[in-house]
Formats: C-alpha cells, sequence, structure tokens
C-alpha cells in the first residue's frame, strides 16, 4: 500500500505530477487552482524539476510547448478564463504532436465569472477550445484519489499519443480534501527519438512544427493527425457506472456532479425509484458506444444529464441517444452544485410525464 | 454510520481547521472522510464554513444539505444552519457571543459558551474552537479524543507544537461543558 495523506485536490495533483517525474512546471496563480503552483514551489527544493511562474497564460502554455519538444515531462495548470488564454498553445501543440498535460480547474462563467466550481468549460474542453481540427483527451476525476491517478494516467497518454491530455476537473474536486493513497515515485525514462535535444552525427535533425504552408502537406498532417484520434477513439474511453443494471432512469454526469449523483441514486432507490448513474470518466473520447447500447435497452425510459452548466454534455448525450429515448437536462450555474433534493424532484416530475 | 457535519463561523475563528483536524483524526481512526470548505471571498470577520462527511463507508456525495450535526460560532451561521439540522440532530452554538438563540426543539441543542470559557480559564480566545470540538466529541463520539491529539500533533508545524498542550486542555475544558 502507498503512502496515506490527507490531502485537497490541487495538492494531490501536484504531487501526483512530481511522482509521474514531471521534469517542468510552468504556470501562473489563479483561483481555485493556485495551491498547484504554491506546492510545487515549496516542494521544488527536494526535486528536480524546473518551476517557473510565468507572466501570463500564454506564456505559461509556450513555455510549455518549449519543454516538450526539447522532450520533457511537462505541464501547466490554470482555471477557466486562464484557460480560455492558452487556447492558441494548446491547438499549436496538438498540430506539432506534443505530450504535455493541462489540467483546468474550472470555475463558473462566462467572462471573469465566479471563483466557485463550474463545468461550463465542457465545450471548450471537448469540442476544440482552439481553432483548427485537433482533439485533446480530457479526463474528468471525481475525488481527490483521482486527482493523483488521472495525473499520473494523463503523462502516460500525453507520450503513448503525442498529445496534450486535459484533466478537467473543478474548483469543487480542487479545494476538498479526502484520504489519497500516492502511489512510489514512477522512475521515468524518457525515450523521445523525436525530441530536439541538439542533432547528433547519426541522425537527421529534429524538426518540430504547427506550420505547413503548402495544402497538401497541411491535407497530409490532418489526416495523420485524423487517424490517431480514430485510434484514441477507440481505445481510450473510460466510464463508471453505478446500480446501472436494472436502471430504467439512467443519470448522466462527471466530476463533482458524479459524486453528489451518486447519493441521488441512493436517495432514489430508497424511495423506489430505478435511477442509475451513468459516469463518463473520459469526456473525449466519449463513452457514446456505451450509451448507445444503454439508450437501446427496452428497459430504459429516460436520460438526465446533470450538470453545472447550461447544457452542455447533453448534447453529446443527445447525439448518442439519438432519439432512442427521451434526454433530460438539469443545471445550475454560477458556481452552484444543483442539490439532491431539487434534481430528484426534477427526475420525478419528468419520469411522471413520460 | 454517516456523520455529515458543517462547521461555520467567522473567518479567524478557526472553522476551517476544527473541521480539518476532526476528519484528519476520524481517517487516522480508518474512517472515510471528506472536506470541503467554502472558499473565495471571505476573509477575517467574513463568514466561512466546512462541510465534514465521516463514514464507515466509501462518501458519495462531498456536498450536503442537511447535517447530522451543525456548528455555529456566530449569528449568521446560526440562523443560516439552524433549519438545516435533520431532525434528532446535534446543534452546538457558541453562547457567549451569538444574541439571538435556536428556537427548534425537534433537535438536541448545546449552548457553550467557548468565547468566554476560553478567555478566562485559559487566558487564550484562539483557543476556543478547540473548546466546541471537545464539546462535540463529547455528544457525538465521533473520534476518540486521543485521537484528536494526534491529528494536533501530525498536522500542526513542528514550530506550534509548544501550543498542543493548550489545545489538549481546551478540548478537555470543552468536554466538562455538556
Amino acid at each position: 500500500m502507498g503512502e496515506i495523506r490527507f490531502m485537497k485536490g490541487n495538492e494531490a495533483l501536484a504531487e501526483a505530477a512530481i511522482r509521474a517525474g514531471m521534469q517542468g512546471y510552468f504556470g501562473y496563480p489563479i483561483t481555485p487552482q493556485s495551491e498547484v503552483i504554491e506546492y510545487l514551489a515549496a516542494e521544488e527544493p527536494n526535486h528536480d524539476y524546473t518551476l517557473i511562474q510565468a507572466e501570463s497564460e500564454v506564456a505559461s502554455i509556450n513555455m510549455v510547448y518549449g519543454g516538450a519538444a526539447a522532450g520533457a515531462r511537462v505541464m501547466t495548470t490554470t482555471s477557466s478564463p486562464g484557460y480560455s488564454l492558452m487556447q492558441e498553445g494548446v491547438s499549436y501543440i496538438a498540430c506539432a504532436e506534443l505530450p504535455c498535460v493541462v489540467a483546468n480547474i474550472a470555475r463558473g462563467g462566462p467572462g471573469l465569472g465566479t471563483i466557485q466550481a463550474g463545468q461550463g468549460d465542457y465545450f471548450q474542453a471537448v469540442k476544440g477550445g482552439g481553432h483548427g481540427d485537433y482533439r485533446q483527451i480530457v479526463l474528468a476525476p471525481n475525488s481527490v484519489q483521482e486527482m493523483v491517478d488521472h495525473t499520473i494516467l494523463a503523462f502516460e497518454l500525453a507520450d503513448k499519443y503525442r498529445t496534450p491530455v486535459l484533466i478537467l476537473s473543478d474548483g469543487a474536486i480542487g479545494q476538498m480534501m479526502e484520504k489519497v493513497e500516492l502511489p512510489d515515485p514512477i522512475p521515468y525514462k524518457p525515450n523521445k527519438p523525436w525530441a530536439t535535444t541538439g542533432k547528433t552525427h547519426d541522425r537527421e535533425r529534429n524538426y518540430i512544427t504547427s506550420l505547413y504552408i503548402q495544402s497538401d502537406d497541411m491535407e497530409r498532417k490532418n489526416i495523420s493527425l485524423q487517424k490517431k484520434f480514430r485510434k484514441i477513439e477507440e481505445k481510450e474511453v473510460r466510464f463508471e457506472e453505478y446500480m446501472i443494471e436494472d436502471a430504467e432512469l439512467i443519470i448522466t454526469a462527471y466530476g463533482v456532479t458524479s459524486r453528489t449523483s451518486k447519493k441521488i441514486v441512493d436517495l432514489a432507490r430508497e424511495a423506489g425509484i430505478k435511477l442509475g448513474l451513468h459516469r463518463p470518466i473520459t469526456l473525449w473520447p466519449f463513452p457514446s458506444e456505451r450509451i448507445i447500447e444503454l439508450a437501446s435497452d427496452d428497459k430504459v425510459k429516460a436520460f438526465f444529464s446533470i450538470e453545472m452548466s447550461a447544457g452542455q454534455m447533453v448534447e453529446d448525450v443527445k447525439l448518442a441517444v439519438n432519439g432512442r429515448k427521451p434526454t433530460f437536462f438539469y443545471g445550475r450555474t454560477g458556481g452552484i452544485i444543483p442539490t439532491p433534493e431539487e434534481v430528484i424532484d426534477f427526475i420525478q416530475k419528468k419520469a411522471g410525464e413520460l | 454510520m454517516l456523520n455529515e457535519m458543517i462547521f461555520a463561523g467567522f473567518g479567524g475563528q478557526g472553522v476551517l481547521s476544527m473541521g480539518k483536524l476532526l476528519a484528519y483524526a476520524a481517517m487516522k481512526e480508518g474512517r472515510e472522510v471528506s472536506w470541503m470548505p467554502s472558499y473565495g471571498p471571505e476573509m477575517r470577520g467574513g463568514t466561512a464554513n466546512c462541510m465534514v462527511n465521516v463514514s464507515d463507508k466509501p462518501i458519495s456525495s462531498p456536498i450536503v444539505t442537511m447535517y447530522d450535526v451543525v456548528i455555529a460560532l456566530n449569528q449568521p451561521s446560526l440562523d443560516k444552519f439552524e433549519p438545516k439540522v435533520k431532525k434528532g440532530g446535534i446543534l452546538i452554538w457558541e453562547s457567549s457571543t451569538i444574541k439571538d438563540g435556536p428556537k427548534r426543539d425537534d433537535i438536541r441543542v448545546f449552548a457553550i459558551p467557548a468565547v468566554d470559557k476560553a478567555n478566562k480559564e485559559l487566558k487564550n480566545v484562539q483557543v476556543m474552537n478547540m473548546l466546541i470540538l471537545g464539546a462535540l466529541v463529547k455528544v457525538n463520539d465521533i473520534v476518540k479524543k486521543e485521537s484528536l491529539i494526534v491529528a494536533l500533533k501530525e498536522t500542526l508545524p513542528e514550530r506550534h507544537h509548544k501550543l498542543i498542550p493548550l489545545n489538549e486542555k481546551a478540548i478537555a475544558l470543552g468536554m466538562t461543558l455538556v
């Protein structure tokens, strides 16, 4: 068993990055994420990584770009407005096919918004965010333990596919404390023959770019990127389910609302309602196949997407359900987490109308 | 057994740290715990709170709306959270500074004059939160008193360890007030 600690989500993410062999961290403080850079700055003297508090999020993501090109395990973390500033860089990194980890400890928006937790960045995370045809793997932890597990997984997936991996968490998971089990530090040996580490006499120079002036070249790049994205869609879908076997009504929820939804399922079951939970762990690739399977099941009557947004993931649920079953949405914004009571009322009302 | 609790009061009264200490002590006893602070525009003098769950089973939702235990250390917190105590639940309130006490008779109410007692008997008002915590573990044996002491030792930075005996005294004094 690993070391047990009582930690905040943000601190756990930072500690996990250290144990995953992170070599460079570039970030800019923003609530509710600042504990990550605080923790990493305090721990820096005891480890080998480089930490720079950049002058802005634009600078952070471009430092990540440079570090990744040089073959280092690199990360940046931020919260919603800061993540918006990074979009140009994320698009460049995706096109240049470089591995990196970005965490967005999301807060409520739009605009400067509120510093309370939010899930309004779903579209930005899974539909692009930056310009051009790219995708990134998006992991959505729902506990402090998963902040650890997903950070380590994110570094591995980033290296495996040479792609940015986004951890889309929220202020609630980032700020809360839970018991965590930390793994032993992972002996990380970079194997990146493509990295720009200085040309040696026995190989051609390595060249990293996201600029393809010629249309043919750009299209070839796009085709190869799309091939990679299809492979990720095939191999990396992750989800978790709760009380789904006999469920007639199904909640879809991710992140902190998947935690409250577990409680909603328990309360509904006590009241004799056959409610279950489907929780996407990877928001991209989205578990569409599984939702198609559930929607095709005769006993399933309806879907309910519960979010801290005005209705974002519900669009992907609807795409998968594709009219087979009614799909409803309940959400709160402004950093307000839907309470079990109001969600159960909503589900009962809608189920009654079916 | 699931204990859903909220600790609420002014920023600076130690509501976040007492919740954290209790959660840590419960974790040391092998229980599942979660601690969720209100964060944001709170500051010294503003209101702050933290939700603490202690359970024998994995905790589904760290966010709770009705509580087994409410600790209210100022008037706004008492007004806000008294209606949120589950029937038969526990409400502990700081009775030397809060003017309008609780009204409900379907819950277990404990008035603790923690500020007065800390000032008069311990000459240190800052350990007021530990008195309250002592009262809590007396009326609801969520954790053993010894576990709180272990938690203090393991969570306080070394330079504050000289304050542990005072905190221990405060917990013991709190236990006598219920």
